[in-house]
């Protein structure tokens, strides 16, 4: 392994459309983008492989790690396509799954359609116990019942099945008590335990997690043997690593017994690309916006480290409508994301005002302007109008825009119901879809106790840098960043992802009945088991570990995280979690309440491997301008009206430059827009950084 | 600019307007310590004009504060005074009659001044967690018994809170501290709302929200009055009689859809009840408005404009307008069923488009448990607690499909956890899943009710508030559709129990609900083979 002294290393994100792999030899990068295949995944990353091994002149041999992030798992639980599942639970509350929160995601539509469960209602069994709220066996398990059970289960030819009773979280015994009986009689049967994958208290994330986990658990299993056997067999010598939801490194066993660990893995690779250009800048509070085809999604960076939540949803059935998915309770990287994206579609609603998304014309049949059949205007047909696309130059040239469709197309759908020209609707369209983008981002921080006008927006996929300046124009930002290999950041980011495993688990304690020895036991279980999970990879490596406990006053819903020191707590005690909490409540809502005690509901606990110290990044000041070919005519929404634009090749620049706005910056991958209040320098890393003109 | 760009700033300004309402309403729910209010959603937040008019509501909330919340503000300046309103000032009341239906609300307005000058109002309703008197239930004969009741006033004036104001507060509720928390959060949330606003005009160069308010008002207006336009004018009427405490209650409705407007009438409906099941109008006007809204014009935004074509009366001598000092405090029960008997009546202006009936009102289930006395009392001496559950019935079959099961409708409350829930307190609940068999056949089935079963654990007793309906007159079905399963309370030995006051549960016994089904939608000869095959094999 490794390539003349350098170190090999391969980043491989599968996406919906594309399959993405970066291959870093030393300092240098190489990167492709392969179409995904859905029947074998394995077969498009090993022609990704092979194709970047060949560009960089080395070896399968030679590569020293693979890590790899895939939406596999999320599409499984999307298309509905994973094993034959049951599930056992508690007896009385067969329906936890399918009645879900008992609540209409959309209060004002006398028509809409729940998501069905995962596990219908005739593959959902029930055993006769109970565990009490605090771990006591209210009701023992039957021996002989559950055998009868377990029998009748494995008979009718479960591939998978999921095992979630009331309070496990507390107390596991019956769930295991489960699985060793399912063990002994069908030893190969892949079986999942919801105080194993998920040991959060709330019955339906729980089981929703544990289904969702057992769901895809045979597929994943078989897909990741068949990619560590494909890639052994093309000459690799390395091991293969998995990046998770949290943002960290897990090994392939661990994927395979926690697959639902895997979903949104891509999109986490994206906030660590963008977390680790935060770092090289120095940067500690920054947004990082990720636009594509579908949709955008935005994700608050605080000292290089993403935000993380302990629950989120995926497979949203309602215009990615809160309540519309199934509930994942799993250590992830808190996004939020819009129906906002290139392919969106624009339309006028009965009061007369533009709406743009979530509907999305997606790559096929694409936007007016590909004349691939698509009709409707979209995001990408106004951006054109605007003057931010080149016809003749997208994607590198390699597909020519046709301005007369987007023109028809925002005609027919928009102007003529408006009464208004062409030009106006394209700049209405542009500037709907640019102000919900900055609604989710104002929600986002307020959700999360931020100002967004001192962050540093960080923008990359392949439509956000087109759109980045006006969002910074209308947040108040003063900083924007346009990271190079801004097609591939997630695969790029897995690669600056350290070992890393996050566990979660509910444990009530009252300040005023602080027990320290439950706090000691809860901290050092879950110590043991993150380290665990990050060992099988960082092997004896130092690991940073962070522990929090997630607080509220009695009688709150809503708990407020508060890190607290990794040591043997003692009895007084109790005042120093007070202490820390009331310090934390006080930052986020500007006061605290007297005379309310405080409780814990919940830990959690990240072990990570130290990632090495990225190099820090002198930003640069504007030297030369850049050399411009071209100007066109590029309309500016801050100030209303079409302006003489610039137009740069992005890579003609040389640390430096700099190009004021209006400007147009193209690359094969993107355009970057430099409105007229911004002044975008070329950075020593590649990177744009695009400031307010002083 | 032109005229167009002009209307997309107005555009952009209103959706902003929206999103500074709904961080109102966020930060709300963050902050609570009412179970209704974090868990789920009952709470209201907007913005309003110099005038006292609604300009934008937040879509997080529960039907019941929409229209209820944007006439309270006009109560406000009118007892305040206009001459009386200054920068820092800080208004609050639970009045029913002025704020939202019952004094578990409070209802606070901040008047928001820039430069000086008074340019509008925000305003957020919340249930907070006690008022004092009986507790949350149906049982008191007036209003006095049903806890404190603060009238109209400056809960701070100048930026100055009103000490006694809080002191009385403090004195009158139980669970005080958290009641003047939520207090607190409400005049914080409307001060997140202010200074959002704020960065807006600065940002928009605005002087004041005049004109944006003609343009939301325009808009909305005349797409609500459009909406109206394209139905068929004419006279519909519906009555439906539900349970009530005591006596069947009827709620008779006249719809009148004319050209520019659809008013809503009451007259014919039932007295008065002697318990707190009574609706002050403004709480019968918000669900009758929100069910013409989801019929006609779900996407018009909420806004004094787009509200305004409905048009809703009652006599006063009905239970839909009971005057004070009725009794109010669970006027949910009759509110949430308002929408059905509505939406009945638009069903014959409309066919083929409105749900069969459905289980209506939130089966809320409010259960203080007390440790055992003597020989009985667990060695620990036991656990004392409230404890709060909200548990849904079956909606009515849609034209288009069948029922969603334990589904809340119309109210957008979400359930608790179970294991949440008995973290709290020492319960135990045993069953909580589908009703099988309870929704109502037809060529759409109604959706499935639930059965609820709930015991003290070892070593406590419990008693519990009863305020359930649907149990004496089940949801009806629609074109043929049959009836949805009716509700039951009863102990698990048979014992029936009363559906509405406070009851005991002894220490041996549980509780069982059984919540109803939705109504079908036409003829069960209609169903298809594949629907009954399905309805078999998942055992619905």
């Amino acid at each position: 392994m490794t390539h003349n002294g350098e170190n090999v290393q391969v980043g491989v994100d599968i996406g919906g459309t594309f399959t993405d792999v970066v291959m870093e030899v030393g300092s240098a990068q190489h990167s492709t983008k392969v179409l995904t295949d859905y029947e074998f995944p394995e077969a498009a990353i090993i022609k990704g492989i092979n194709k970047v091994a060949k560009s960089a002149g080395i070896s399968l041999s030679e590569i020293d790690l693979i890590i790899h992030g895939t939406t596999l798992a999320t599409n499984a639980l999307i298309e509905r396509e994973g094993a034959k599942t049951a599930l056992i639970t508690t007896k009385g509350f067969r329906d936890v799954i399918e009645m879900r929160t008992e609540s209409r995601f959309e209060q004002y539509d006398l028509n809409i359609v729940l998501p069905s469960p995962l596990v219908a209602r005739q593959d959902r069994f029930v055993v006769d116990e109970r565990i009490g709220a605090d771990g006591d066996i209210l009701r023992p398990l039957d021996a002989t019942e559950l055998e009868e059970l377990c029998k009748r289960i494995v008979a009718a030819g479960y591939e998978s099945v999921a095992v979630g009773l009331i309070h496990s979280y507390v107390n596991p015994e019956h769930e295991r008590a489960v699985r060793e009986c399912l063990s002994r009689i069908a030893p190969e049967l892949s079986v999942s335990i919801s105080s194993e994958v998920s040991p959060q208290m709330r019955e339906f994330q729980r089981f929703n997690t544990v289904c969702a986990n057992a769901f895809v658990k045979p597929l994943m299993a078989s897909y990741l043997n068949r990619l560590v056997e494909r890639l052994q067999a093309e000459g690799t010598q390395c091991p293969v690593f998995m990046i998770h939801s949290g943002g960290g490194i897990i090994s392939v066993e661990s994927a395979i017994q926690f697959p639902v660990r895997l979903l949104e893995s891509g999109p986490a690779g994206g906030a660590i690309f963008a977390a680790s250009i935060a770092q090289s800048y120095g940067a500690d509070e920054v947004v990082s916006y990720d636009m594509g085809g579908t949709t955008a999604k935005i994700c608050l960076i605080e000292k290089f480290v993403p935000k993380t939540a302990k629950t989120f949803e995926v497979a949203r059935s309602y215009r990615f409508k809160k309540g519309s998915g199934m509930p994942i309770s799993i250590p992830v990287i808190e996004m939020v994301e819009i129906g906002a994206g290139g392919g969106s579609i624009a339309s006028v609603d009965n009061l007369r005002q533009l709406r743009v998304g979530p509907r999305s014309a997606g790559s096929e049949p694409g936007p007016a302007c590909y004349g691939l059949g698509g009709n409707k205007p979209t995001v990408t047909d106004a951006d054109l109008l605007m003057g931010k696309l080149d016809p003749k130059n997208f994607a590198g040239g390699a597909m020519t825009l046709d301005v007369a469709a987007s023109e028809a197309a925002v005609q027919v759908d928009l102007s003529s119901k408006l009464g208004i020209d062409v030009p106006s609707a394209a700049y209405g369209l542009a500037e709907t879809v640019d102000e919900n983008m900055c609604n989710a981002a104002r929600m986002h921080a307020v959700e999360s106790g931020k100002e967004l006008s001192d962050h540093t927006m960080i923008a990359f996929g392949g439509a956000a840098p087109l759109h980045a300046a006006r969002l910074c124009e209308k947040l108040g930002i003063g900083s924007l960043l346009v990271p190079p290999g801004a097609g591939v950041g997630s695969a790029i980011g897995f690669l600056r992802a350290p070992f890393g495993f996050e566990s979660v688990r509910s444990a009530y304690c009252r300040l005023d009945a602080f027990n320290p020895a439950q706090v000691n036991a809860v901290i050092s279980e879950l110590r043991e088991e993150a380290t665990n999970f990050v060992r099988q990879g960082a092997g004896d490596a130092p690991l940073e570990i962070e522990c929090v406990a997630h607080m509220r006053y009695m009688g709150q819903g809503w708990e407020v995280p508060v890190e607290i020191e990794l040591r043997d707590y003692a009895e007084d005690d109790g005042a120093t979690f007070r202490q820390l909490f009331d310090a934390a409540y006080e930052k986020l809502f500007g006061r605290t309440i007297d005379g309310l005690d405080v409780e814990i509901t919940s830990w959690s606990l990240r072990a990570a491997s130290t990632v090495p110290p990225v190099k820090r990044i002198i930003p640069q000041e504007p030297l030369r301008e850049a050399a411009s070919l071209e100007t066109r005519q590029l309309f500016d929404a801050q100030l209303g009206r079409f302006e003489t634009a610039a137009v740069v090749e992005r890579a003609t620049m040389e640390p430096g430059d700099y190009v004021e706005g209006p400007a147009v910056i193209t690359e094969r991958e993107t355009t970057t827009i430099v409105t007229s209040s911004r002044i975008a320098i070329l950075q020593v890393d590649g990177c744009l950084l695009l400031k307010t003109k002083s | 600019m032109s005229k167009f760009l002009q209307d997309v700033h107005m555009q952009i300004m209103w959706n902003r307007l929206i999103s500074v309402v709904e961080e109102q309403a966020v930060t709300l729910i963050r902050t609570a310590f009412s179970t209704s209010v974090r868990e789920s959603g009952d709470l209201s937040a907007g913005v309003f004009n110099r005038e006292g008019l609604m300009i934008a509501q937040a879509v997080t909330g529960t039907p019941g504060h929409v229209n209820a919340m944007s006439e309270a503000v006009g109560h406000f300046i009118n007892d305040i005074g206009r001459d009386n309103i200054f920068e820092g000032d800080v208004y609050i009341t639970n009045d029913p009659w002025k704020g939202t239906g019952h004094l578990h609300d409070f209802t606070v307005v901040s008047p928001s001044f820039r430069d000086g000058a008074l340019i509008g109002f925000f305003a957020c309703t919340a249930h907070v967690v006690d008022v004092g008197g009986r507790g949350f239930g149906p049982d008191a004969n007036e209003v006095y018994e049903e806890g404190i009741f603060v009238p109209i006033m400056k809960f701070a004036e100048r930026g100055k809170v009103n000490r006694d104001l809080v002191n009385m507060l403090h004195n009158n509720v139980r669970e005080s501290q958290q009641v003047v928390g939520d207090v607190y959060s409400l005049a914080a949330c409307n001060e997140i709302g202010h200074r959002r606003l704020m960065e807006m005009m600065e940002e928009f160069a605005l002087v004041d929200l005049e004109g944006l308010a003609d343009f939301i008002f325009d808009r909305s207006g005349k797409a609500t009055l459009a909406a109206i336009e394209a139905l068929p004018t004419g006279r519909y009427d519906n009555t439906m009689r539900v349970d009530g405490y005591g006596s069947p209650i009827d709620i008779v409705v006249t719809m009148d859809v004319c050209d520019d407007h659809v008013s809503i009438d009451f007259d014919g409906t039932s007295g008065p009840s002697p318990k707190g099941i009574n609706c002050p109008l403004i709480y019968s006007v918000a669900y009758a408005c929100y069910a013409m809204k989801c019929s006609i014009a779900p996407e018009i935004p909420n806004n004094h404009a787009s509200l305004k074509p409905f048009r809703v009366t009652a006599p006063k001598d009905c239970i839909l307008n009971a005057q004070r000092p009725a009794p109010v405090s669970v006027r949910h029960v009759l509110g949430h069923l308002v929408p059905d008997a509505v939406l009945g009546a638009v069903h014959k202006m409309l066919p083929d488009q409105i749900p069969a009936e459905g289980s209506g009102a939130l089966w809320n289930l409010h259960v203080s448990v007390r440790p055992l006395a003597g020989d009985l009392a667990p060695k620990d001496g036991g656990k004392r607690a409230e404890v709060l559950l909200f548990n849904s019935g079956g909606m009515g079959a849609k034209p288009s499909g069948d029922g969603l099961s334990t589904t809340a409708f119309p109210s957008g409350v979400h359930s608790m956890s179970i294991e949440a829930t008995e973290q709290v307190g020492p319960v135990v609940f045993w069953r909580k899943e589908f009703r099988e068999r309870s929704g109502g056949l037809g060529r759409q089935r109604g959706g499935l009710g639930q059965v609820v079963e709930i015991s003290a654990r070892d070593g406590h007793e419990f008693h519990f508030n009863a305020m359930f309906d649907r149990v004496d007159h089940p949801p009806r079905g629609r074109e043929g559709g049959e009836n949805g399963a009716p509700g039951a309370v009863l102990l698990d030995d048979g014992t029936v129990l009363a559906t509405k006051g406070r009851q005991h549960v002894p220490a041996e016994r549980r509780l069982v609900l059984k919540l109803p089904g939705g109504g079908g939608y036409g003829p069960v000869s209609e169903r298809s083979e594949e629907a009954r095959a399905d309805d078999k094999h998942y055992g619905y």
